[in-house]
């Protein structure tokens, strides 16, 4: 494996969310890493039928989504907070044509950070998702990856809707933030 | 100088199964005016998208070639998916910049590339296998052939005139523009 994880709690989760992934047949991740996403990025890094796809900035994974659409496969985008204000004028394009979008955000800035640069952001994520037109839950309980990743991935991928999933800040647990 | 209009028709001749993404502005006027197809997605936004547009539908259909034709702008702003598709390497991509040196739909002002930043340079330090600048028009047919069989990822910078040609604007609707290339794409 390409990560270290510190519990067991923290593998849970990012494994059923890459469970929603092969369900739903995700064939392309893009992703600028963050820690949060450690093991969901390893996850898919290690599948054969999906290409991962390290993008230098965010923005890049909405046009990623638009091609690989159009060429008949289904994209999945990760990133953390701070990556959405990156996102902001690109996310016309699936407006304007309609692709289903799945994001998953890690939020930064939020319950337990401990570096206040992070905070600008991380406050108005959920709102900017919101005026650039996604359909925005969020996850703090383990417990509820599993329904609302599985929605989530119905609603973009069979509804062709845009769809952000904030996992936050209590989720991921601050330990990973400690290194 | 290449006229730009005359050398995206000679690219797009015989075009057979090509997928083409133009970028916003010239580049999409440009590809229409060679003849609409089913088979373009024009583009009238998301400026610096373009090449990962072209990225994310490579990827997916490994079995067909795909052109990116797109202005220095929209390149520029998008440099670091040069990067991004260095790492991928795509056999099926070509990036054709059509560079004018200049943002033709905002009043001409001179873009970095006017100014000497050398766009197949960067794409060669960014791992693409193959790029080139083309200057005459005799070129086009090498350049269409890299488009049919070049092993990607290539990028072509082609210096073109800064004169304005004629708009030749194809559908604008972004839903529309989207289901006929994909009911296209598919019924092949």
């Amino acid at each position: 494996m390409h990560t270290s994880l510190n519990i067991e709690i923290e593998a849970s989760w990012p494994d059923t969310i890459y469970a929603h992934f092969r369900r739903i047949g995700i064939r392309q991740v893009g992703y600028v890493p963050d820690a949060g996403h450690s093991r969901l990025i390893a996850l898919c890094r290690d599948d054969p039928d999906i290409a991962d796809v390290v993008l230098t900035t965010e923005e890049e994974g909405i046009g990623l989504v638009a091609g690989a659409a159009l060429g008949g496969q289904r994209a999945a985008l990760l990133m953390q907070s701070s990556g959405v204000g990156n996102c902001v004028n690109m996310f016309s394009l699936l407006r304007n044509c309609g692709f289903g979008c799945l994001v998953l955000v890690t939020m930064r800035g939020e319950f337990g950070e401990f570096n206040q640069w992070q905070v600008p952001m991380g406050a108005i994520t959920a709102d900017v998702l919101r005026l650039c037109g996604f359909l925005t839950y969020r996850i703090d309980d383990p417990d509820d990856v599993h329904e609302i990743v599985g929605a989530g991935c119905d609603m973009a991928f069979n509804g062709n809707l845009q769809v952000a999933i904030l996992l936050s800040q209590r989720l991921i647990g601050p330990k990973q933030w400690t290194k | 100088m290449l006229d730009r209009r005359d050398f995206v028709r000679r690219l797009l001749l015989d075009r057979n199964g090509l997928l083409v993404v133009p970028g916003l502005g010239s580049a999409t006027y440009d590809v229409a005016a060679a003849g609409d197809h089913a088979l373009n997605f024009y583009l009238w936004g998301a400026m610096g998208g373009t090449a990962m547009i072209g990225l994310g539908l490579a990827l997916a259909r490994p079995d067909r070639r795909v052109a990116v034709l797109t202005g220095d702008g929209d390149m520029l702003m998008g440099l670091g998916s040069l990067a991004t598709i260095g790492v991928k390497q795509p056999r099926n991509l070509v990036i054709v910049v059509l560079d004018n040196a200049h943002y033709g739909e905002t009043g001409m002002q001179p873009s970095a590339t006017k100014a000497g930043v050398d766009l197949p340079a960067l794409a060669l330090a960014c791992r693409f296998r193959h790029a080139r600048r083309v200057t005459r028009m005799e070129e086009a047919v090498e350049v269409r052939a890299l488009l049919h069989t070049g092993e990607g990822p290539i990028l072509v910078s082609a210096k073109i005139g800064a004169e304005d040609a004629p708009r030749v604007l194809p559908e604008r609707d972004g839903h529309a523009i989207k289901q006929r290339f994909i009911a296209a794409l598919n019924a092949v």
